[in-house]
């Protein structure tokens, strides 16, 4: 399922640059029951981790209050030409990535 | 300003379409955008915000994904989507001639697949098929909505109509009720709109999910504890038929956010 | 439209929507400003909360619980030696009181979040800021939840 990345495909060095992302997850809380009684088993996205060019800029741990489909942004400074990459973990196993690329001149 | 407005007013009143009793002049016709707040605004106008553009992307890869044992994409017979959908979905729900009587943009996507792909139907609500139906509705976007200009339609968009108007279930409200005769007014602290159907299917913050006009008709009439029709009945492509015409002239905003 | 009484007790007793799971809203977990305070205790310790600094963007009248935006921003040069290590948002009411941990570091720049969130019922939601020298900044903002007229889900 898809993913949203946004990030500027260009910026001068030492920029501040917004990092924006969406990703396609239902975030189901664990809280909630059928009209029947059973609990609807929880399965979200618990962490999310970016990377620019192999390091880590950026990290959260999400819990069951964050929405369905779950919306992140956050700053970085632009550096070097190269790769962003996003990891979303979560709940049953879940693992999906996206990547984008960034000119720095 | 004052007379050249009226002017303007006056030449309305002598071009526009006959209106029925209780109808919402094409003027001033607003679309739910316009009765949300701004942080929701703010979500629907960026399309990297926008939760149902993930549902678009999803569509844009099931459009060119060979399916069915005709082993064919909808992108096989209908080619860049970008030009041959544009302003599609604005006049669906449309006439088929083989079947007599109108279908929604979800049926004809299902026909599609039953016709020429020869693929089994999506069911409705699924993901898939709320993905198709943004992705081919996204194409629309801004286009004015022309649905039920086909004089084919008439008597079923009469039949939309007559269930617009017509009170039921235990609450004895009819949907215009509502949306005739007291948008601008306050439901539980909610605004009740005028229910335009521009922007489906749209992102409801309720639903925090992609739903279509079908789902939100039906979850209007669980509201006035009314057994609701069934995905795909008569009724409901008649209502959706009959609120699209009500909306004609509004820009479409495939995939809208909603609260 | 036709409804028996029957039909309308079905309708009541099973509600089901095409594509969800029939969902019958529960509160009895609810957060209390107990949990609230062991939460954020969790976080900071034994550390004094300091006010200033660290600011909450979050709208004061919110249209639907479930998807709520909300920023973070915190005044900071964002360089080695002074910069905001991590922001942690919590709620009062929901089952659970953490809302979600981001950690930043000098690189980026700025110190600000933005995110969704889904709040339960009208409450207070608290923003802590981790700074580098290990002091922690706090804010809160009251948010009044709107509830939806026509829900397909029987509370």
């Amino acid at each position: 399922m898809a993913a949203l990345i946004n990030v500027p495909s260009k910026a001068r060095r030492g920029d501040i640059i917004e990092i924006r992302t969406l990703t396609s997850h239902i975030m189901e809380t664990g809280f909630r029951h059928t009209a029947d009684g059973k609990l609807v088993p929880r399965d979200i996205i618990t962490s999310f981790i970016c990377r620019y060019n192999g390091a880590e800029i950026f990290r959260a741990d999400l819990f069951p209050a964050i929405a369905a489909n779950p919306y992140l942004s956050f700053f970085t400074v632009a550096k070097e030409s190269g790769k962003f990459e996003f990891e979303w973990i979560g709940d049953n196993g879940y693992s999906s990535t996206a990547s984008a690329s960034i000119t720095v001149g | 300003m004052i007379s050249w407005r009226a002017i303007a007013a006056a030449i309305l009143l002598v071009t526009a379409p006959a209106l029925l009793a209780g109808e919402i002049p094409s003027d001033a016709r607003r679309s739910g955008y316009a009765f949300m707040g701004p942080d929701t605004r703010a979500m629907q106008d960026d399309d990297t915000a926008n939760p149902g553009m993930l549902f678009v992307l999803d569509g844009e890869q099931l459009w060119k994904k060979k399916t069915g044992s005709a082993d064919r994409a909808c992108a096989d017979c209908h080619g860049d989507a970008r030009t041959s959908m544009k302003g599609v979905a604005a006049r669906y729900p449309a006439f088929d001639k083989d079947l007599g009587r109108p279908v929604t943009l979800d049926q004809r996507i299902n026909l599609c697949r039953d016709n020429h792909q020869q693929a089994t139907p999506l069911p409705y609500e699924s993901r898939d098929l709320l993905a198709l139906s943004a992705f081919v509705g996204h194409q629309s976007r801004s286009s004015p909505i022309t649905a039920g200009d086909d004089p084919q339609l008439k008597p079923f968009v009469d039949q939309g109509r007559g269930l617009f108007m017509q009170r039921e279930g235990q609450l004895n409200l009819a949907c215009t009720n509502c949306h005739d005769d007291n948008f601008d007014k306050r439901l539980a602290g909610a605004p009740i709109t005028q229910g335009q159907p521009t922007g489906y299917p749209l992102y409801r913050l309720e639903w925090q999910t992609l739903g279509s006009l079908e789902r939100r008709l039906r979850s209007c009439m669980s509201g006035v504890r009314a057994q609701a029709y069934d995905y795909g009945s008569p009724e409901l492509v008649a209502l959706e038929l009959y609120l699209m015409s009500r909306a004609r002239g509004l820009p479409m905003e495939t995939p809208a956010v909603r609260p | 439209m036709p409804t028996t009484r029957r039909q309308f007790l079905n309708l009541a007793g099973g509600m089901t929507v095409a594509g969800t799971v029939p969902i019958v809203t529960l509160r009895p977990l609810q957060a209390t400003p107990a949990m609230l305070n062991a939460a954020i205790r969790n976080v900071v310790g034994e550390a004094q909360l300091r006010s200033g600094r660290i600011r909450l963007d979050i709208p004061p009248l919110v249209e639907n619980g479930n998807t709520v935006p909300m920023t973070v921003s915190v005044a900071s040069p964002m360089t080695a030696d002074d910069h905001v290590k991590s922001i942690h948002v919590f709620n009062e009411k929901n089952p659970q009181p953490n809302i979600g941990n981001f950690y930043l570091g000098p690189s980026a720049g700025r110190a600000q979040v933005s995110t969704r969130i889904r709040l339960a019922d009208t409450q207070k939601v608290v923003a802590i800021a981790r700074l580098s020298d290990d002091t922690f900044w706090q804010v809160a903002a009251d948010v009044v939840v709107t509830l939806a007229a026509c829900t397909e889900e029987m509370n």
